[in-house]
């Protein structure tokens, strides 16, 4: 009555991989608009105990995304104050609003500990839920159904639109983009505020749609990991899906190999999700194209 | 245009104000008494949240039943204080606020309350687990694995598919000791009966525990068990896939499988940080190593779940009745470990002693100890 192998991985490779595939998308985002959040676990964290708190409340798990993604982009207008209109230094904000962020979402869960939901439940596609290999594919969450969408509407807003070029030109050269009429302030305010929707989402995919709990620090570092996926996808939406699968995919396996009793150690397996990274950074680094944003982390302060 | 780089006041100004909102929100904030001096002040400090449904809240729980026996008493308590330097500030600061007994409620926290029992004879200490003691710190703990093998016991009676998942944080080895205690258990009652761990690396990361849960219940395991700190995730995923689970830390943790549950082992640290504080108050308290067992009123069998019929509700109790009367022992040889090395011969027995030197699992364990 075992699962086979393929199906087990693939199923924990989604389980794994979404939240940190959510809160990449929005890290994205603001980078390509030169700004480093790297307050996105507090994000993820606000998003996710909002989400929970919601979804008990109402007993609604769509209210519960849709409340864990407003937080999630209200949160992240603290850090817009603080970098654009304040032009505080990036890295020093962005700890900042992580550890602000662990420290509310703290607060406000306390009361939520213990509360039991349905959350978000997997929806069945009839006729592909269970073919072989491919079935859990086609028994996720909601969230993971809009995964991949999500990813190519921001590849498409980046890319495809004016407003995604206006963004990118901020992110490269602030002052150009002010010479051609845009306001980098605007932009990136723009920028974090959608960002923070992605990273509330993905909070709320872990507490809703995981683990269906709260608990503090429940992100355990999968904020400062999508941070980092930005980087080893080269800053392009469509690529981190791919970042974001293969280290879903690796945390899964390693799971799988130990519940399968592989005789590997376990603490060389608990490396494997970093060193499949590293590998994939040697052999796709190098390349030019889509490197990091020019101005990315640089304080824009108007041309004087 | 002119670029320049941070102001470093602005970013001091930043991590100031962050640090506070961090102290501010983390609970750590003083509760002033009222009018007289209290009888004693206890300073507390918890590696997690107390409200994890796990290892911090049982500690804290602890420390509410002692304020309510003892009225007389302050308490100082801090959440989420890392295991590093940062833990002797907050033992100091504690201490400069008349902290006159610490717990230091985390292994981890055991060389930095060394280092502040050094600088403050007057002051206790104790620590829950520890293998060291100083003149003014004793340390405490219980054997759980004598706990982990009436776990197994029930486990095997409960199991249909023959297999446990064990989801544990780190291969140490009171850890394997316990895995191994629950496996012996279990076999006891189902010779054919396999229990499979993945170990998680960490104590806390609920969205690991319920991949490394599912992980075990695709291998068919129909019971699942836990060494993290918070039991919460992997008993509710257990639950949710119509499988069994067995707690660990905290008796309130029945409530997330209303159906699977079959019980759990848990500290009521209550009783016993009365005597510590008792003892400190009336000047009897003594640096030892306390170490108890399922006899001890600090170390309980969770009560069991519907699902537990009563013939074995009282297997386990004769057992443990065996156990505390010094008939039953967990680790009796002949033992094999699961390369099939004879561990333990026929007629030993392995002590508390032994335990902390186990770098191996039994027979019928599947996994890798490190």
């Amino acid at each position: 009555m075992s699962v086979p192998f393929v199906e087990s991985v693939l199923l924990g490779a989604i389980l794994s991989g979404m939240p940190v595939l959510y809160a990449a998308l929005g890290e994205v985002i603001v980078e390509r608009a030169g700004v480093v959040n790297l307050g996105l676990e507090g994000v993820m964290l606000m998003g996710a105990v909002t989400s929970f708190a919601s979804t008990v409340r109402t007993g609604s798990a769509a209210l519960g995304v849709l409340a864990g993604a407003t937080a999630g982009g209200l949160f992240n207008l603290i850090l817009a104050l603080l970098v654009v209109t304040r032009q505080a230094n990036q890295l020093a904000s962005g700890l900042a609003l992580m550890f602000f962020g662990a420290g509310v979402s703290a607060l406000l869960g306390a009361p939520y500990i213990g509360s039991r939901i349905a959350g978000l439940n997997p929806l069945q596609i009839p006729g592909l839920a269970h073919l072989p290999y491919l079935g859990p594919l086609f028994r996720s969450d909601i969230l993971a159904y809009l995964a991949i969408p999500a990813a190519a509407l921001v590849w498409w807003g980046l890319f495809r639109t004016r407003w995604g070029l206006s963004l990118r030109a901020v992110g490269e050269n602030p002052a150009a983009a002010y010479a051609a009429g845009y306001s980098p302030p605007a932009i990136q305010y723009q920028a974090l505020f959608l960002a923070g929707l992605f990273g509330g989402i993905a909070g709320a995919d872990l507490s809703i749609g995981i683990v269906k709990t709260w608990a503090e620090w429940m992100t355990a570092g999968r904020g400062f990991i999508a941070v980092a996926l930005v980087i080893f996808s080269r800053w392009h939406p469509l690529r981190i899906v791919w970042g974001a699968v293969l280290f879903g995919g690796a945390v899964a396996l390693q799971l799988q190999f130990q519940a399968r009793g592989a005789p590997v150690s376990p603490f060389l397996l608990d490396t494997l999700p970093y060193l499949l990274s590293l590998g994939v950074l040697l052999v796709w680094a190098g390349g030019r194209r889509h490197a990091a944003p020019a101005s990315l982390g640089r304080v824009f302060e108007g041309t004087k | 245009m002119r670029q320049r780089g941070p102001h470093p006041l602005r970013v001091l100004l930043v991590l100031v104000t962050s640090l506070m909102l961090v102290v501010i929100t983390m609970g750590g904030a003083a509760r002033q008494a009222n009018a007289a001096p209290p009888a004693l002040i206890v300073g507390i400090l918890h590696i997690g949240s107390v409200t994890d449904g796990g290892y911090n809240q049982a500690h804290a729980e602890g420390v509410r039943y002692m304020q309510k026996m003892l009225p007389g008493i302050e308490v100082i308590e801090v959440e989420n204080v890392p295991e590093s330097a940062d833990a002797e500030r907050v033992m100091e600061t504690m201490i400069q606020r008349g902290a006159k007994l610490i717990i230091a409620a985390s292994f981890g926290y055991l060389d930095p309350a060394l280092n502040v029992a050094k600088r403050h004879p007057d002051v206790k200490f104790e620590h829950p687990s520890g293998y060291k003691l100083a003149p003014n710190l004793g340390t405490y703990w219980a054997n759980t694995q004598d706990g982990f093998y009436l776990m197994g016991m029930a486990a095997g009676k409960m199991t249909k598919t023959h297999k446990a998942g064990f989801v544990v944080a780190l291969p140490v080895s009171f850890f394997l000791a316990n895995v191994n205690a629950f496996h012996l258990g279990a076999r006891s009652v189902d010779p054919q009966f396999e229990t499979r761990v993945v170990f998680t690396g960490t104590f806390l990361d609920p969205g690991k525990e319920a991949t490394a849960t599912n992980a075990l219940l695709d291998q068919g395991a129909d019971v699942m068990a836990m060494i993290v700190d918070s039991p919460i995730t992997v008993v509710q995923v257990a639950e949710r896939q119509g499988a069994y689970s067995v707690g660990y830390h905290y008796v309130g943790v029945q409530k997330f499988a209303p159906k699977g549950w079959i019980s759990g082992l848990a500290f009521n640290w209550g009783p016993l940080y009365v005597r510590f504080a008792k003892a400190v108050m009336d000047g009897t308290w003594r640096s030892e190593a306390i170490y108890g067992n399922v006899a001890s009123d600090y170390l309980v069998i969770a009560p069991f779940g519907p699902a537990v019929p009563a013939s074995v509700v009282r297997q386990v109790s004769a057992s443990k009745q065996a156990m505390i009367n010094g008939q039953l022992r967990v680790f009796m040889g002949p033992i094999k470990d699961n390369h099939g090395n004879l561990r333990v011969a026929e007629g030993q027995v392995l002590t508390d002693q032994d335990y902390g030197k186990m770098d191996w699992l039994a027979e019928g364990v599947i996994g890798q100890p490190r």
